[in-house]
């Protein structure tokens, strides 16, 4: 009875993922493999070309950087936040999670504004006297990993708080009564704990990256194409739905084996599973 | 403890807000500008471009749909999704494990996939209309936050008192009603609040799934910024973050922040 009941109450879900999910991804997915000149053959036009070559290196380039990027200042960010008292810490919450509610347009839009011909950084530079003529900021890769970094360094740091608020003071001051530099404790106490936390914030902040669209798409125009911007232009400009299908056939696989990989690793590292 | 941090980190702490915080205190400054080019600081102040929000039919329409969309979306979602997490919490050693994993496929799967998919298997393949594919694209994309959020929330509940009450003899969907439902209630504005603000805001799954006449507002947004420079989109973007910010205050007046921080 019980178990008829728990079927019954979870099969609407199971039904809307699997036809609107599970059904068209797996149909997508499949029509790379029946396209006309063989199984393997868009794959195959996939890599013969450069430029498609290009976009999965740049995409998996600044996907890294900015990971790597908001892993090294989410993490110190974190720390501080979760050292700090009880009110200033709620604050400094409430300001990291308001980013993250604000949507990516608004929020890349922002750098448009700031990194453009007369934007605030061209303009501030020439009023100083620094350059002399506008800078090209824009559609460049540093522009979109920067503005990467701004989207998803809210979302690193709100998990690494997390992590770190669970590492309890005693055993930072039993390393510091021990001796240990702060730097020290940092590394050989702070590090290890914090570990599965950052390898979570880590697939967080590069999934998301990967599989960006808005950010590359008004940061990086078509100059800077990533996958998503590719998968978009592919299907929408050029009409090439086999194309399309295989750039998305290779995103779903880059992410899930990203995500089990990593968190299998983040399960074996955590060392407060008994 | 606090005293020992070194001030450096502190002051790159200070950095990381500024920069976090800057870029949305940039496009506020950007809207109020009476030129017609975007520009920080603003050289004049005017309420022009807020107004010309609404004078642009094709924002009116979007907000409009992106309201629809969004509120149609997350009562769906909530529709398939609270009987889901109730059955995973309730009748967890009766269902299989992969059942919860596959309630937060959507978030697996990039969404861009998601949209390129439901616009070729739903839309061209099933010939349904656009506002439909759109409609069931957002439902599928909050259900993730839906599931987690309400499964939170059940996982305090004392399911012995709604047992107490069936014993009793009240019909089990009576008791889900009266007892359940009530106990769980914060999870339930939370899981709203969160799929509305995500539905609101989502570029990847919508980009595919709109068409001539049906946009959203941020895919507008998107179009409108290639077209024209103005400080319109500013303004637009300011009236996103208002939105935001009474959702904050409406969460933190209700259940705490802690529970988005999650």
């Amino acid at each position: 009875m019980n178990k008829i009941t728990g079927w019954i109450l979870s099969s609407p879900a199971t039904l809307a993922v699997s036809l609107f999910l599970i059904i068209p991804v797996a149909a997508t997915i499949s029509f790379t493999f029946t396209a006309p000149g063989g199984t393997f053959a868009p794959y195959v036009d996939f890599f013969a070309s450069g430029f498609q070559r290009t976009v999965l290196w740049r995409t998996f380039e600044i996907a890294a950087l900015t990971t790597v990027i908001s892993l090294i200042f989410g993490l110190l960010t974190a720390f501080v936040v979760s050292r700090s008292p009880p009110w200033m810490k709620s604050v400094l919450i409430v300001l990291a999670v308001f980013p993250l509610l604000t949507g990516v347009v608004v929020r890349s839009f922002a750098w448009l504004i700031i990194l453009g011909r007369n934007g605030v950084l061209n303009n501030s530079l020439e009023w100083l006297g620094i350059i002399e003529r506008p800078l090209a900021l824009l559609y460049s890769q540093t522009a979109v990993v920067l503005a990467l970094i701004y989207i998803f360094i809210p979302l690193m740091i709100l998990v690494l708080i997390g992590v770190l608020e669970n590492i309890p003071d005693d055993l930072l001051q039993a390393s510091a009564s021990l001796g240990a530099s702060p730097t020290k404790t940092f590394i050989q106490v702070i590090l290890p704990l914090a570990t599965p936390g950052l390898i979570v914030g880590a697939v967080l902040v590069f999934t998301a990256s990967f599989t960006s669209y808005a950010t590359p798409h008004l940061l990086g125009g078509t100059r800077q194409m990533m996958m998503g911007t590719f998968l978009h232009q592919r299907a929408m400009t050029s009409f090439d739905w086999v194309s399309a299908s295989t750039v998305a056939a290779i995103m779903v696989v880059v992410i899930v084996t990203t995500v089990l990989v990593m968190t299998r690793i983040a399960k074996r590292l955590n060392p407060m599973a008994s | 403890m606090t005293n020992r941090i070194h001030p450096l980190l502190i002051v790159m702490t200070i950095l990381v807000y500024i920069f976090l915080l800057g870029p949305l205190i940039i496009i506020f400054g950007a809207s109020v500008s009476d030129t017609t080019f975007l520009a920080f600081p603003p050289q004049g102040l005017t309420l022009h471009w807020f107004e010309n929000i609404w004078e642009i039919s094709a924002f009116r329409r979007t907000i409009v749909t992106s309201l629809q969309v969004a509120f149609l979306g997350t009562f769906f979602a909530l529709l398939i999704g609270i009987p889901a997490a109730y059955a995973l919490n309730r009748h967890r050693i009766y269902l299989p494990g992969w059942l919860s994993t596959l309630f937060v496929l959507p978030i697996l799967v990039p969404e861009i996939v998601i949209g390129f998919s439901l616009l070729r298997s739903v839309n061209v393949g099933l010939g349904a209309p656009v506002f439909v594919s759109l409609l069931i694209g957002h439902t599928l994309l909050v259900l993730p936050y839906v599931v987690r959020v309400i499964s939170a929330s059940l996982a305090s509940f004392d399911f012995s008192i709604e047992e107490a009450a069936i014993s009793l003899g009240s019909l089990p969907v009576k008791s889900f009603f009266t007892i359940v439902l009530p106990n769980i209630r914060a999870g339930v504005i939370a899981a709203f609040i969160l799929a509305f603000i995500t539905s609101i805001n989502d570029v990847s799954v919508s980009l595919f799934l709109t068409g001539p006449g049906i946009s959203t507002l941020p895919i507008q947004i998107l179009a409108h910024v290639e077209q024209f420079f103005d400080p319109t989109v500013a303004s637009v973007s300011v009236l996103l973050m208002g939105l935001t910010i009474i959702v904050m205050v409406i969460v933190e007046r209700t259940l705490g922040l802690t529970i988005v921080a999650k």
